[in-house]
């Protein structure tokens, strides 16, 4: 599937800001399951886009920008080629062995009631394959999806006691279940193309990367209750959100700042060939 | 336990060389002259401010530590020995952590378990393949050594991330000099006057390449409430070099710049007091307010050295310490001058069943604790305490390490009864720069002032000395 994506980030200033820095992460890079065709981002400000490779191998771009600034566009776009290889994430950057994405952080730490979530699932399948997508179909199932009671720094375990969240809670909930059992796993940013015609979305898609013995990184999306597929565009992981978050910033100075995010997620041709 | 070495009498009870002097002058100062200098001490200590803030103590917010007055002495064949040790430990430590960044090597020859370092708090993955100028990574260690007998030195730690004290060994020989000119006149005592001196050649020589030929450097505090504040000052001040908080700083281009009355000045060599959790809240803890915003991808470009660079934290982990022999061997290829303390991993199953049927003659330690905190003195320990670090060895065994309870040295000391043995450390400062190793010939004593006590720590009620090495 070609997918396009398109998003467009907007701050605006009540009062500009002495100076802006942010660090994106925001490129897609290629592996067996998809290949970017073209990719560009474009910052409104004067500034300087420099790219650099983070630890996990994500693209990243650091800017500064100076005031006056009445608001500040982050745009991007760009097309990927994807397959479908039924969740198996190979040829990726990877800089770290499996047994690194086993670390604990304050976002997916497991609490008691993660851990009798992970280890019921885990003691009723024979094997880890079937454990990981029994556990992705159980987080879609008793998970409802909420925008409102979760922001970006609820952990794992606040969410699970909610019982309510978004992509990334729910993420969170099935890294930090997958860790207290011993399988390494990560967070993966990106995009996810819905097949219900909806283009229009109000936030980039998350899900995780568990590694399976002899088959290596599969992906699960809790969010869908489903393994990764052509739909999904891998842009950035880390071992949470903090790692693979598409922006991180801070200004100083300025007063209050109102953001707005849109994201556009197409199939690039969608005439019917003949 | 058998009986300490003491410094001053040896093991047989007649006065060592280097104690010579100390000695006599000691049979010949009446009690109360010394007294009166001891009291005369304490008084400059607390004009000068020195203080020393104790976490969780809110009637002790800021303590001065008790300071003694007499000298620790150390013979130079001693000290050149113990010299030799700690520069070639301090090779070895910044090996070590390029290659845990870098290629790691030791971890494919098998040395050290791959968990032990993936997943240890300390280990940044940040750091991974990001190159430091000239491979530095351990700037400035204290590593803390004791004694058991006239031969070895043991290594106990090695604060390889950001190790404080040095203030104390600078002060406590700006006190000693005012207040016993006559016994350094019957001495010849090495000056450690010129450390600061050491530590600014050390930093500017790490510069990074787009550096000026006289490269700006600052030292980056978390400010007042910090517990080493007074030394940031201090060291701030004796190196002529701004002293700086995390919002006098900002990040522009992925350089790193300060905020002067003249406008912004690049700096390019940040000796940073700040741990590495709040450095930059766009790599680290988000809600930082003590780091300084894009300091990492300046890092990362190679505009700026931090010093000590980030997770050095992989090098001075209580489980990394006890695979330090093998650490020396495997990149030097040479035997380790200092020993270490022999140490039980709890997360190996025979060695937690040992440490287990022991407790009552071991130290059981965290892993990443620091200060003191959270151990055990089988020894010292009643059953009811016992019990309890039983239980959390058997719950996380992984989270602890135990040694032997060692009988550390005593030097003389004076306390309330009079001049008694008191047991102390030595932690001395080994800066790493460009073109060599520099150690003063010192360091800061700690002294454990009650009797029989071993811990040392000052949060621990602990006292410092003036430490003499002597130049022949």
């Amino acid at each position: 599937m070609r997918i396009r994506v398109s998003h467009l980030t907007t701050y605006r200033y009540e009062a500009s800001p002495k100076s802006v820095i942010q660090t994106l992460r925001l490129t897609p890079r290629n592996h067996a399951g998809q290949y970017v065709v073209y990719w560009r981002i474009d910052v409104s400000a004067d500034c300087r886009l420099a790219q650099q490779e983070d630890a996990f191998g994500n693209i990243s771009h650091a800017f500064t920008a100076d005031g006056p600034l009445n608001e500040l566009k982050v745009f991007v776009e760009g097309e990927v080629e994807t397959r479908d290889t039924q969740g198996l994430v190979a040829g990726a950057v990877e800089r770290f062995p499996p047994s690194l994405f086993l670390r604990e952080t304050p976002l997916t730490l497991a609490d008691d009631a993660i851990l009798s979530f992970a280890q019921e699932i885990r003691a009723a399948h024979a094997d880890t394959l079937s454990a990981l997508h029994a556990m992705t179909v159980r987080l879609n199932g008793d998970i409802t999806y909420d925008t409102n009671p979760t922001g970006s720094n609820t952990t794992a375990a606040e969410a699970f006691s909610l019982r309510r969240g978004v992509c990334q809670d729910l993420t969170h909930i099935f890294i930090a279940a997958c860790r207290s059992l011993a399988i390494p796993a990560r967070y993966v940013g990106g995009h996810f193309h819905r097949s219900d015609g909806v283009t229009s979305q109000e936030a980039g898609h998350a899900w995780a990367e568990a590694f399976v013995p002899d088959l290596g990184w599969v992906a699960f999306d809790p969010t869908n209750g489903i393994s990764a597929t052509e739909a999904h565009v891998r842009v950035a992981i880390g071992l949470d959100y903090l790692g693979a978050a598409p922006v991180r910033g801070t200004r100083t100075g300025g007063g209050q700042e109102t953001l707005t995010v849109a994201v556009n997620v197409d199939q690039a041709m969608r005439q019917s060939q003949n | 336990m058998q009986a300490a070495f003491d410094e001053m009498t040896g093991a047989d009870g007649g006065v060592r060389p280097a104690y010579g002097e100390l000695s006599r002058w000691l049979a010949e100062i009446p009690p109360d002259v010394l007294d009166y200098r001891r009291r005369e001490a304490e008084v400059i200590f607390r004009r000068s401010g020195i203080t020393f803030a104790v976490y969780g103590d809110a009637a002790a917010q800021e303590r001065l530590i008790p300071f003694d007055v007499l000298p620790r002495i150390i013979s130079a064949a001693e000290w050149s020995r113990l010299a030799v040790g700690l520069e070639q430990r301090m090779k070895a430590l910044n090996l070590y952590i390029k290659d845990i960044y870098g290629k790691r090597e030791i971890l494919k020859a098998g040395h050290i378990p791959e968990d032990l370092i993936f997943q240890n708090p300390a280990f940044r993955p940040e750091m991974n393949g990001q190159k430091v100028p000239h491979d530095i990574y351990v700037h400035i260690a204290g590593i803390d050594v004791v004694r058991v007998d006239a031969d070895d030195f043991y290594v106990l730690e090695d604060n390889a991330r950001t190790p404080s004290g040095v203030s104390y060994m600078l002060e406590n020989r700006e006190i000693m000099l005012r207040l016993f000119p006559e016994l350094f006149a019957r001495h010849r005592v090495a000056p450690v006057e010129r450390y600061p001196d050491e530590l600014l050649a050390t930093l500017k020589s790490v510069a990074p390449a787009s550096a000026s030929s006289d490269p700006t450097a600052v030292l980056l505090t978390p400010g007042v409430f910090n517990s080493a504040y007074y030394e940031h000052s201090f060291l701030a001040d004796k190196l002529g070099i701004e002293l700086v908080e995390g919002r006098d700083l900002f990040v522009k281009n992925e350089s790193v710049f300060m905020r002067t009355t003249e406008g912004p000045k690049r700096v390019d060599v940040v000796y940073r007091r700040v741990d590495d959790d709040f450095l930059d809240p766009l790599a680290f803890r988000p809600d930082s307010t003590l780091g300084v915003p894009g300091l990492m991808s300046a890092y990362q470009a190679g505009n700026v050295t931090l010093a000590n660079a980030v997770g050095t934290g992989v090098a001075d982990d209580k489980a990394i310490y006890s695979y330090m022999p093998q650490i020396v061997k495997f990149y030097l290829g040479e035997e380790p001058l200092l020993k270490n303390v022999p140490t039980w991993r709890c997360r190996e199953e025979e060695h937690l069943a040992y440490v287990l049927d022991h407790l009552e003659e071991l130290v059981v330690k965290e892993v990443h604790g620091s200060g003191g905190y959270g151990m055990l003195i089988g020894p010292m320990a009643d059953k009811a305490t016992i019990a309890t670090f039983r239980a959390k060895l058997r719950a996380q065994p992984k989270n602890f390490i135990a040694q032997p309870t060692l009988a550390l040295s005593t030097c003389p000391t004076c306390v309330n009864e009079g001049v008694a043995p008191r047991h102390v450390d030595l932690r001395p400062f080994v800066l790493a720069g460009r073109d060599r190793i520099r150690i003063v010939p010192g360091g800061l004593t700690r002294v454990a002032l009650s009797q029989g006590s071993l811990v040392v720590n000052s949060s621990q009620g602990g006292g410092t000395k003036d430490t003499w090495v002597l130049d022949r």
